[in-house]
């Protein structure tokens, strides 16, 4: 493995910036590791759904003409990105995970894409998911699952594994996801990595195809905070294609995140979220996030215990919002204009095709869910279901205020368990369901949230993560305590947690590398402390 | 499905109140679409006018059109309704394949125009019809179902979809049950919408051609047993898209209706379909009336909440009332009652104000548009002014007359050259070769030719029996294949029998 593409993105852009490196050279590197590692349906961690190797060479010696004449576009010009196959891309497939946009080619480029093309960053190719982003395990996606590269035989988490996965497996420095209920916190947390959901509005949501528009946020998949908070500042603002974005200049999260870094954390106050804890979390998750909850106050915040009492109902008010949208988004996959055509036999009319297409096209999941909705937004059920659902909404949102009153952020477990085994749950969808319990409540109030590796548990040796939420418009909070939390957690590790993760060239090795960290968890802290005796 | 049962209109009266609703859906001319930057002109090719949000492709997001909202906003207000201090656009989900996304961005329970009112004068009664809302919506695209003997899509071989008018703003402006017109009932829908049209070109918000579905009437009508304060079941025809075919519809359903009711039937709750050639509505669609369109607020747009400045800003941009723009124009024009009804009546109340404009008397515009053209819009049952016939031709004619170039049964045959296209009046004169004869020479030949040929009339002229010239002047306009100027006849045949 060459050692460059274990570097950070701002590591890399100081590189190229010093001229030690190209972006041609960098871009290779990726794309050989992707060659490498990424494997298929069948094998590997199949990050990757489209890889774009002649775009991104002919992007990245763009890059080094415009270094060349001293006018580099941006601070991350030649430092390649994958991004999430649900953002539309020019030139360049983009199926969200789905079989009834197989081979549909967008005419146009999301803003968020648009702005990563101007910056002059290389797409590497576009990202597995779970279908329009339904599901938390990376599994529903209509072109095979994307593996979890710290145990191939894990899920990479939903929806955004194959983001998430290209991060943890050094395939791209950088990813764009998406965040509907904690589709970039989730794999984040079950990968070692770093993932943030913006302030809703934050990021326009241009060209996103809309899982629940209510809900969505593109954000930065990272492995770092730093990096992060560089991708937040490129891809925000506001953007008048989207009426939804919110006019406000973006605020400055590398500040936040450098500030974070250098480890002080006096005068802020962290809430501790007391209904995101307890029966169905795993103990080791939770050991984790008591250490690291200890460091920040290490770090010199004030810690309390604050209740958001109606955060039990979201998960319900969630799962009758996000169908309900959904069905109404997904009824223009209808084989019309654009994606997969049916053509039952006979003499079909437009409905028999519309209706093979849509039987043929849509996987299990994305059904139940368009069955769901539609049924939830019925004359006569709108009130009991999604009206109800918007009335659970506006007490979340109530709870979210009353919690910022009393603390400057919020902090959780991303999710109640580390990476499960992929199928173990695919039968359960209500188990699915509840991986996303800590993170569905910032979606349904607009909140910004991230989520940073904490550790591995001790039961599985596997990553968890920690989640820090802010209120609407702060997200240099969550850069702040983040990377404080991150600085403390790599100093105690002596190291990125990622470099723990199994090497992915040897096979086999994911299953020894795993035993390996059964050790490793316990360290964590253990580490720390050392390193702290020693310092 | 024919016209087999229907009850005579007096009949119907005698036995029946109607009740009439009308929904009028008025395509804006705006620039561009309500909710994207693609232009909205008519009759480009097909699909040239679409982007990525009219197309409703992945990902594409709305943006509301604020030319639009002022739109919607001073239409509402010239109908003097109440305008939402916030509302919100909804999605009525439905599948049809002109319907880019399967669902349309329409209004809701929240339209941004609500409880408003407008008096229609007929045979010098006032109607007030009550508005109950104007609502913002997009329009949908267009199929042409290709084969098949009815242009329906049953049976055809195929159909193609023509998305550029998909996505153009539409207004819906829907009235309360309009109740108490009785045998009015067809010259109110007549009357509402073609007042509602003036309204909309004075406001100038739209090209409001009908011809050319820029408004579109669906009508709504039901009978109750006479006497009663009720309403009965009522059906639902939609676009009817002239003036002349609003006042049939209404009257076809009316005595529908009668007969069905009077037999002891029940009306079934319905959409119809109105047949402009057969004059006939018949019934249903793919769609039914109690589909469950599943309105949900639309999560991709903020709610649209107009400053009260703003709203009395864009009052203050309102023309003149309607009312009372009509009273001033009687009084300008000198018309009698009777002249100006018809005027109204005839909607030629617009057309008459822009001849007038161009260049033509008062009487003259009245004579032209209720006279020759209204014959040729009755005849051809087109709307008066999708005649290809415009003021400012009707006014170049009356010049041609004026300055007998041409005289009035020439006129006719210019406009005979206008309804075929071709050209101005001036050009169709010349083409046509219809100028009068003004050679002195030719016209006092005709004449000695006319008098040598009709003694016995000469003689009764000479007489100083002046009204048996008559006799002489068609004689010589047959000469003269009636190029001549029929007034300059007569003074000729005068002077040469005096
Ligand atoms: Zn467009």
């Amino acid at each position: 493995m060459n050692d460059l593409i274990k570097k950070s993105a701002a590591e890399l852009a100081e590189l190229l910036a010093a001229g030690e490196i190209t972006s041609v050279e960098l871009t290779q590197a990726h794309l050989d590791r992707i060659a490498e590692v990424d494997g298929d349906a069948d094998s590997g961690v199949h990050a990757f759904l489209h890889v774009d190797a002649d775009g991104a060479l002919a992007q990245a010696r763009a890059s080094d003409a415009r270094r060349g004449a001293g006018q580099p576009a941006h601070r991350l010009d030649g430092v390649p990105i994958a991004v999430k196959d649900v953002l539309a891309t020019t030139g360049l497939p983009t199926t969200c995970g789905s079989k009834i946009l197989q081979g549909w080619v967008p005419p146009y480029d999301a803003t968020v894409v648009a702005k990563v093309k101007a910056a002059g960053l290389p797409i590497l190719g576009k990202t597995n998911m779970d279908e329009f982003a339904m599901g938390s395990s990376t599994e529903h996606s209509g072109y095979g699952p994307t593996r979890n590269p710290w145990d191939l035989t894990r899920i990479p988490g939903g929806s955004g594994g194959g983001s998430a996965a290209a991060v943890a497996s050094y395939e791209a420095p950088l990813a764009l996801g998406t965040d509907t209920g904690g589709s970039i916190r989730q794999p984040g947390a079950v990968t070692g990595t770093v993932g943030v959901k913006p302030t809703y509005g934050g990021v326009s949501r241009y060209g996103l195809v809309a899982l629940a528009n209510s809900l969505d946020q593109v954000g930065p998949v990272t492995r770092t905070v730093l990096d992060s908070a560089v991708l937040h500042e490129l891809i925000g603002g506001h953007d008048r294609r989207d009426s939804t974005s919110i006019d406000q200049p973006v605020g400055a999260y590398v500040q936040a995140a450098e500030q974070g870094a250098a480890g002080d954390l006096s005068g802020l106050k962290v809430g501790v979220i007391s209904e995101l804890a307890g029966d169905g979390w795993q103990p080791g998750v939770m050991s984790r996030f008591d250490e690291s909850v200890q460091l920040l106050v290490e770090a010199g915040a004030e810690v309390v215990e604050v209740s958001c009492p109606n955060f039990v109902h979201a998960l319900a008010a969630y799962y009758l919002i996000l169908p309900a949208e959904a069905s109404s988004n997904l009824a223009k996959f209808d084989a019309m204009r654009y994606g997969l055509r049916v053509t039952p036999e006979g003499n079909p009319s437009a409905e028999d095709v519309m209706r093979a297409t849509r039987d043929a096209g849509f996987g299990d999941e994305v059904k139940r869910r368009i069955i769901i909705g539609t049924y939830a937004l019925s004359s006569g059920y709108y009130d009991a279901y999604y009206g109800q659902a918007q009335r659970v909404r506006t007490l979340i949102a109530r709870d979210f205020a009353a919690a910022f009153e009393q603390v400057d952020v919020l902090v959780s477990p991303t999710a109640p368990t580390t990476a499960f085994k992929l199928g173990e749950k695919l039968d359960d969808p209500m188990a699915m369901y509840m991986n996303d319990l800590a993170t569905i409540p910032a979606n349904l109030a607009g909140v910004p949230g991230i989520s940073v590796p904490s550790g591995l548990a001790d039961e599985d040796g596997l990553p968890a993560g920690f989640q820090v939420l802010a209120p609407v418009l702060a997200d240099d909070r969550l850069y702040r305590v983040g990377a404080a939390l991150e600085a403390r957690l790599v100093k105690a590790w002596g190291g990125p947690l990622l470099d723990r993760a199994p090497g992915l060239d040897t096979p086999g090795s994911s299953l020894a590398g795993h035993s390996t960290t059964e050790a490793a968890p316990g360290s964590s802290l253990a580490g720390h402390s050392t390193t702290e005796e020693m310092a | 499905m024919n016209t087999a049962n229907l009850l005579g209109f007096d009949e119907v009266l005698e036995r029946f109140d109607p009740a009439l609703g009308l929904e009028v859906h008025v395509e804006l001319h705006t620039a561009t679409k309500m909710f994207c930057g693609c232009p909205t002109t008519f009759g480009g090719e097909p699909n040239s006018q679409v982007c990525p949000v009219c197309l409703g492709l992945p990902g594409a997001m709305p943006a509301v059109n604020v030319k639009a909202v002022e739109s919607a906003i001073r239409i509402g207000l010239a109908l003097n309704c109440q305008i939402a201090e916030w509302c919100r656009f909804a999605r009525k989900n439905y599948f049809y394949p002109d319907m880019p996304k399967n669902f349309q961005t329409s209004q809701y329970d929240e339209p941004i125009c609500f409880d408003g009112y407008m008096d229609v004068d007929v045979d010098g009664e006032t109607f007030r019809v009550e508005i109950e809302r104007a609502h913002m919506e997009e329009d949908t695209g267009k199929s042409s179902h290709i084969g098949g003997a009815t242009g329906r899509i049953h049976g055809a071989d195929y159909s193609l979809v023509d998305y550029n008018r998909a996505g153009i703003p539409l207004i819906e402006i829907v009235t309360r049950p309009i109740t108490g017109a009785g045998d009015k009932a067809p010259a109110v829908a007549r009357a509402y919408v073609a007042q509602l049209r003036d309204l909309i070109v004075a406001l100038d918000v739209s090209d409001a051609r009908m011809d050319q579905g820029s408004i579109r009437a669906d009508v709504n009508l039901s009978l109750a047993p006479k006497g009663q304060d009720t309403l009965g079941t009522r059906t639902e025809t939609k676009n009817v898209n002239s003036l002349r075919s609003v006042e049939r519809a209404v009257r076809f359903e009316m005595q529908r209706h009668g007969a069905i009711l009077a037999d002891g039937g029940s009306i079934l709750q319905e959409t119809r379909h109105w047949h402009e050639d057969t004059g006939i509505t018949t019934s249903g669609r793919e769609k039914s009336d109690a589909e469950d369109y599943r309105y949900f607020p639309e999560p991709d747009l903020v709610p649209v909440a107009p400053s009260r400045e703003w709203v009395e800003e864009l009052r203050g941009t309102l023309p003149e009332n309607p009312t009372v723009k009509r009273a001033r124009l009687q009084a300008e024009w000198g018309f009698s009652d009777l002249e100006m009804r018809d005027t109204v009546g005839a909607g030629a109340l617009l057309l008459v104000e822009a001849t007038i404009a161009a260049g033509a008397s008062a009487q003259s515009a009245r004579k032209w548009w209720l006279g020759e053209l209204a014959r040729r819009a009755n005849d051809t049952d087109t709307s008066i002014d999708a005649l290809g016939v415009t003021p400012a031709d009707v006014a170049a004619v009356q010049q041609l007359v004026d300055a007998k170039t041409i005289n009035d049964k020439l006129a006719r045959k210019v406009f005979e050259g206008l309804y075929a296209g071709e050209g101005t009046p001036a050009e169709i004169v010349e083409k046509r070769g219809l100028a009068v004869v003004s050679d002195e020479g030719a016209l006092s030949t005709a004449v000695d030719v006319a008098i040598a040929a009709n003694p016995d009339i000469a003689d009764k002229i000479r007489d100083g029996k002046v009204a048996a010239a008559g006799a002489l002047i068609g004689a010589v306009m047959k000469e003269m294949r009636g190029q001549a100027d029929a007034g300059r006849v007569r003074e000729l045949i005068l002077e040469k029998l005096s």
